[in-house]
């Protein structure tokens, strides 16, 4: 390996950390507010990069029936409830969120598609479409196991990360999708010819990790969020609703995985099942990050993109292997740090 | 019909319905039973890990294909045959899962399903990407199995040998979860509970692992060598998932939920597969859509699963698990009474900058009951896990009949004959009170995991349960022999935790509370135990709240606040210290 | 008098055992009434069915309005607080973040007032303003105590139910977190205090209940019960001597 070839690999490696970094924040927030293990976050990448190739052929992605159905499935949920314990308050705040939501995005998207519009409002509307799953997910999944433990919860997660991986086949179909790059902008930094494609994800990404911080130390939503993920009882006292965070969260992951999603797009050929290798990479970076720093799991996920890049010019058969393996020595270091033999561990 | 009957009767019906199969069913039944016999053994295995001992593995899959690719290639590239295939695979599988074991186990929870996810994804991605395992088209014409005279070929041969397979396996984890090796494997989800009573939790976890990945190991040796054909398809994650939601729909905990949900889930399947690319016009694995959504709606509606519902259909056996008659088992003798048996000195515990126990010192002698009071959060209960090792000393030194014992584990201590209760509960609530005080006595026996599936160890087991029977009526809850745990008032489960703890023979014996939650009658009943225990020269250590039934009881009080001792001494005498009403009862201060 | 709060056949069970057994109690508006009892006897169990943090049977009336289906939040929204025996702060964030997040509940109501409101609990608690921005793990256990108060305070409750607040906490602190609380009750916060330490309590209460094994075994006016020979031998039961 010369030293050009390296600085190639590093530049490869940085573009896809910042994205890992992405999701592996997203993931540990929605592990730290509902103790869910999110592993089909990967699904929201793909849905988010189909969307947006979906929509630049200028047809309606299969997104929006995704969307119809479980928003819908949502609201039935939510109306048995309230049958149930016959207090109908929270059903207006469900028909707008699972129902009108929907209806109004996908209307958009059934007039947009066909008029091709410019770049920006495709992507605006691709993750557009993509976040309201987030929230309708965790409301039809995990909501009502919202006393399980934290393993019930994965379970759930890998279950639903298979239900969506079938939805992803068959609504956009087994193959790849490839979306053209946003800018053909290009720029000589000492040796390394620097793509614009690659500036716009790394600037992006630094751009939306600034704004959760922000999020989380300035408002009194983003500290609630905070609240709700250190202390469970306390949020409930200050009177946080769980759900609501919970949503937020999720809300939140999917935002940020469509994001991913979008710009990844220009970079890698995404098929149905592309996303969730790549979110289970943010999810080494999270593990790094012992599932409760914010900087360390960004930066595990930044060391999981140059460890990818280089494995895949070292050994470019066997870098899945290297990456995932990774895994197993992060966690034990973590667990052998945390270590207490005194701590009940009930199921 | 007598319950006992009636369930072998039923066992019988299922026996015979599936030695008489291969007679009447068609090609494709007999295919589909076989894939269930497969998958069962797996799912055996996982009952055992995941049911019972609680330790999730989404990797399961990747130790079939351990065995299949290890026999596959012997017996393709070096001609050797299927039969030494078999130690061969089992043996790889064996170091696979040793090394795995080694480095996963260690996590806890949901960091070890983690940790199973990620070397699942990597054993997978190994079998599809290093050069020499045939990549992703596999490795063709593994030969069949054969003995002399006979060729395994068709599917109806190897129908029999499939499902004696599964059913030795079956039997085998029956045996092994009814003994006390699978008393310890279930007491694994309660870690803190197991090494106070000589389990040593490390080394069970992965003797469990090892079983539970060699029963996939020969499934994956029987699949290569069935189906004539290994490709990494059927080792990846989405296998892994199956086989846990097979014993998840079977009832996670149920031996026969394995058996349940494998054909559940396979019958399910292959409908689907059938039927859903009709319904929605195109083609792909959408069955991943149907099982995701079930899972969840299980998990959601009904976690119990298949086992428990069926088992409700037939009655309940009444048979007491107490044997009538055994060979008591050998006891420790008392030291003499009066001599000094535990000595604490100077004994300090820091969480944080927080001084739970500060230089604490005292004494306990054999034949003497020694309570230990002060108010809430004065470090009582630390105090007990620092001498039964749950919790190590920052500074100080306790000493047990002459030898430290500070730095040794928890389950080093129980057996030098330290037992103690938890103040919080540690029983298995679905566990019968006899099997829970059995737990106590774990330490008194020697047979291991391989006797207990061979169903050799059935004498040291009588003695085991005639000891916790002997205990459970010692301590009055004879007519509880058998119920489950969680149905007991809380009082009446603290004192099965005295009974447990008595199960250990101990010379010393520890209890946190064990007042708390009784009516009177029970109090002057463990009163009285306690006393009688005292006589015979046992040495006991008690934290209590209820100051009448200490003061009644103890022969000396040790008085601790904010984790140092402010007064030690007889009963009447500390009632009457000042510094221990002033600490004891405090003041609002606001009064007249 | 109305009552602030009351509870009829109230029952709480944790699995197949029952730790709450029809248990009745009232809080008259703008008293301390106390619920003293051993260890496990049920005092905490009891608060978390009030507080809706436990699936209770039952009857609970806040100001005469029915509120055993209402999650904890909207409980206090409504003007209940409590403040737990673990005190359940939010231990990685500062001071100033706790106590803002004391009056979530409000904000989102509408009100914007969180920072006078804030500067009130400032006032009542000076330590507090001290240690505004240092985090709350950081804290000594009785600025704990008063950072609970005072987060729960933010949410301007009505009834405020306080469990053990004296627990692990020395003598002076245990004697300034009550002045505390009997200064709250002449603003006219009605207070429900569960305590080990029952001679405080019943010295600060006007009416008192004694929990023993779920149960309501004897309740009195908080003087009464002080002298009440059964209750001095198992509750008072040292101070024989004294």
């Amino acid at each position: 390996m010369n030293f050009d070839i390296a600085l190639l690999l590093i530049q490869d490696g940085i573009v896809n950390g910042a994205l890992y970094a992405l999701l592996a924040l997203a993931l540990l927030l929605v592990f730290a507010v509902s103790r869910v293990m999110f592993v089909a976050q990967g699904e929201f990448v793909t849905f988010g990069a189909l969307s947006l190739a979906v929509l630049q052929q200028g047809s309606m992605p299969g997104t929006v029936w995704l969307l119809l159905i479980l928003g819908g499935l949502a609201f039935l949920a939510d109306l048995a409830v309230a049958w149930k314990t016959k207090r109908w308050e929270g059903l207006r705040g469900s028909a707008l969120l699972n129902l009108a939501l929907p209806i109004l995005l996908g209307g958009l998207a059934y007039w947009l598609a066909p008029l091709k519009p410019p770049l920006a409002v495709q992507v605006i509307l691709a993750v557009a479409l993509v976040v309201p799953l987030g929230p309708i997910v965790y409301r039809l999944a995990f909501q009502p196991l919202a006393n399980a433990s934290v393993l019930v919860l994965l379970f759930v997660a890998v279950a639903v990360h298979y239900a969506l991986l079938g939805l992803g086949l068959l609504f956009f179909g087994a193959e790849g999708w490839r979306t053209p790059a946003f800018t053909s902008f290009r720029v000589s930094v000492g040796p390394m010819l620097v793509s614009g494609q690659s500036l716009l994800v790394i600037g992006s990404s630094a751009v939306l990790i600034l704004l959760l911080t922000l999020f989380f130390n300035r408002t009194l939503w983003g500290k609630a969020l905070r609240a709700t993920a250190v202390n469970r009882v306390g949020a409930r006292l200050v009177g946080i609703r769980t759900e609501a965070a919970g949503r937020l969260a999720f809300a939140l992951t999917a935002l940020f995985g469509a994001l991913s999603g979008v710009l990844i797009s220009p970079i890698t050929t995404i098929y149905y099942d592309t996303g969730f290798l790549i979110a289970l990479k943010g999810f080494v970076g999270t593990a790094i990050g012992a599932m409760v720093s914010y900087p360390i799991a960004a930066l595990g996920a930044l060391f999981v993109g140059l460890l990818e890049s280089f494995a895949s010019f070292e050994a470019s058969a066997l870098k899945e292997v290297i990456v995932f393996s990774l895994l197993i020595p992060v966690l034990l270091w973590r667990s052998l740090k945390t270590h207490h033999v005194g701590e009940e561990e009930e199921e | 019909m007598n319950a006992v009957l009636l369930r072998r009767a039923v066992l019988g019906l299922f026996l015979l319905a599936l030695a008489l199969a291969p007679a009447f069913g068609g090609d494709f039944t007999i295919t589909l039973l076989n894939y269930i016999g497969l998958y069962s053994l797996v799912a055996l295995g996982l009952v055992l890990l995941t049911g019972v001992a609680g330790l999730t593995s989404f990797g399961q899959a990747a130790f079939v294909g351990v065995g299949a690719y290890t026999t596959a290639i012997l017996t393709t590239r070096f001609g050797i045959s299927p039969w030494l295939g078999l130690p061969a695979a089992l043996a790889a599988t064996a170091v696979v899962a040793l090394i795995l074991g080694w480095l996963t186990l260690r996590l806890s929870g949901h960091y070890l399903a983690l940790g199973t996810i990620a070397w699942g994804i990597s054993l997978s991605y190994v079998f599809g990407n290093v050069q020499g395992l045939g990549g992703f088209n596999g490795i063709p014409e593994v030969p069949s199995l054969s003995i002399p005279g006979y060729k395994f070929e068709t599917t109806r041969q190897y129908f029999y040998l499939i499902w004696l397979v599964t059913l030795l396996a079956l039997a085998s984890i029956v045996g092994l979860l009814d003994s006390r090796p699978g008393r310890a494997i279930r007491a694994l989800r309660n870690p803190v509970m197991a090494e106070s009573f000589g389990i040593d939790t490390a080394r069970l976890k992965i003797w469990v692992f090892l079983y539970a990945a060699l029963l996939a190991g020969v499934a994956g040796w029987l699949h290569a060598h069935y189906l004539r054909f290994v490709n990494p398809g059927p080792f990846g994650l989405g296998y892994s998932l199956e086989y846990l939601f097979m014993i998840v729909v079977g009832g996670a905990g149920h031996v026969w939920g394995a058996i349940a949900g494998a054909a559940l889930i396979t019958g399910l399947k292959t409908w689907l597969q059938g039927i859903l690319p009709k319904l929605l016009g195109s083609s792909g694995q959408f069955e991943t859509i149907v099982f995701g959504i079930l899972i969840v709606l299980l998990l959601q509606y009904a976690s119990d699963g298949l086992m428990p519902w069926l088992d409700r259909l037939l009655p309940r056996r009444k048979v007491s698990r107490a044997p009538a008659e055994a060979k008591a088992l050998g006891q420790a003798a008392f030291p003499a009474r009066g001599s000094v048996i535990l000595e604490v000195e100077d004994a300090q515990k820091a969480f944080g900058g927080l001084m739970a126990v500060n230089g604490l010192g005292f004494q306990i002698k054999a034949g003497e009951i020694l309570g230990l009071i002060g108010p809430n959060g004065a470090g009582k209960s630390t105090m007990f896990n620092l001498i039964t090792g749950l919790l190590p000393m920052s500074g100080g030194q306790v000493r047990f009949q002459g030898e430290r014992l500070d730095g040794l584990p928890a389950r080093a201590i129980v057996g030098r004959g330290i037992a103690r209760t938890f103040q919080h509960v540690h029983l298995r609530p679905a566990m019968s009170v006899i099997e829970n005080v059995a737990i106590g006595a774990t330490r008194r026996g020697r047979k291991g995991m391989v006797s207990a599936a061979l169903r050799l160890e059935r004498a040291e087991e009588r003695q085991i349960l005639f000891e916790a029977a002997r205990q459970v009526r010692r301590v009055g809850l004879a007519e509880h022999m058998d119920d489950a745990v969680g149905s007991l008032a809380l009082g009446q489960q603290r004192i099965v935790e005295i009974a447990r703890a008595l199960a250990a023979d101990p010379v010393l014996l520890l209890l946190d509370e064990p007042a708390a939650g009784l009516r009177h009658q029970e109090k002057q009943a463990l009163a009285a135990l306690l006393r009688g225990l005292r006589d015979q020269g046992m040495a006991i250590l008690l934290v209590e709240h209820d100051i009448a039934f200490v003061m009644g009881l103890v022969d000396r009080l040790v008085v601790m606040d904010f984790g140092e001792k402010i007064a030690e001494g007889p009963p009447e005498r500390v009632r009457r210290d000042p510094k221990v009403i002033e600490a004891y009862l405090g003041s609002a201060g606001t009064g007249p | 008098m109305t009552a602030m709060l009351e509870a009829r056949d109230l029952a709480v069970a944790y699995g197949k055992v029952e730790a709450l057994h029809k248990v009745a109690l009232t809080v008259p508006e703008g008293q301390i009434v106390t619920v003293i009892g051993p260890n496990g006897a049920g005092k905490t169990t009891l608060l978390a069915a009030l507080m809706g943090l436990l699936p209770a049977k039952g009857a609970i009336a806040y100001q005469g309005q029915s509120i055993v289906q209402l999650p904890t939040e909207e409980r206090v929204a409504l003007g209940l607080s409590l403040v737990p025996e673990k005190r359940e702060l939010f231990a990685p964030m500062s001071v100033a973040d706790n106590l803002a997040l004391g009056g979530f509940a409000r904000y989102r109501q509408g009100a914007r007032d969180l920072d006078a409101k804030r500067a009130k609990v400032y006032e009542r608690f000076p330590r507090l303003l001290e240690r505004a921005d240092q985090l709350a793990g950081t804290l000594s256990g009785g600025e704990r105590q008063m950072l609970a108060l005072g987060r729960a305070l933010m949410a301007g409750p009505k009834l405020l139910m306080l469990d053990e607040p004296s627990l692990g906490l020395a003598p002076r602190i245990v004697q300034e977190i009550f002045r505390i609380i009997v200064g709250l009750k002449d603003l006219g916060v009605s207070i429900l205090l569960v305590e080990q330490n029952a001679r405080a309590a019943l010295e600060v209460a006007d009416y008192g209940y004694v929990l023993e094994m779920g149960e309501i075994a004897l309740e009195g006016p908080a003087g009464d019960l002080a002298q009440n020979p059964r209750i001095v031998e198992t509750y008072l039961g040292l101070a024989e001597g004294h």
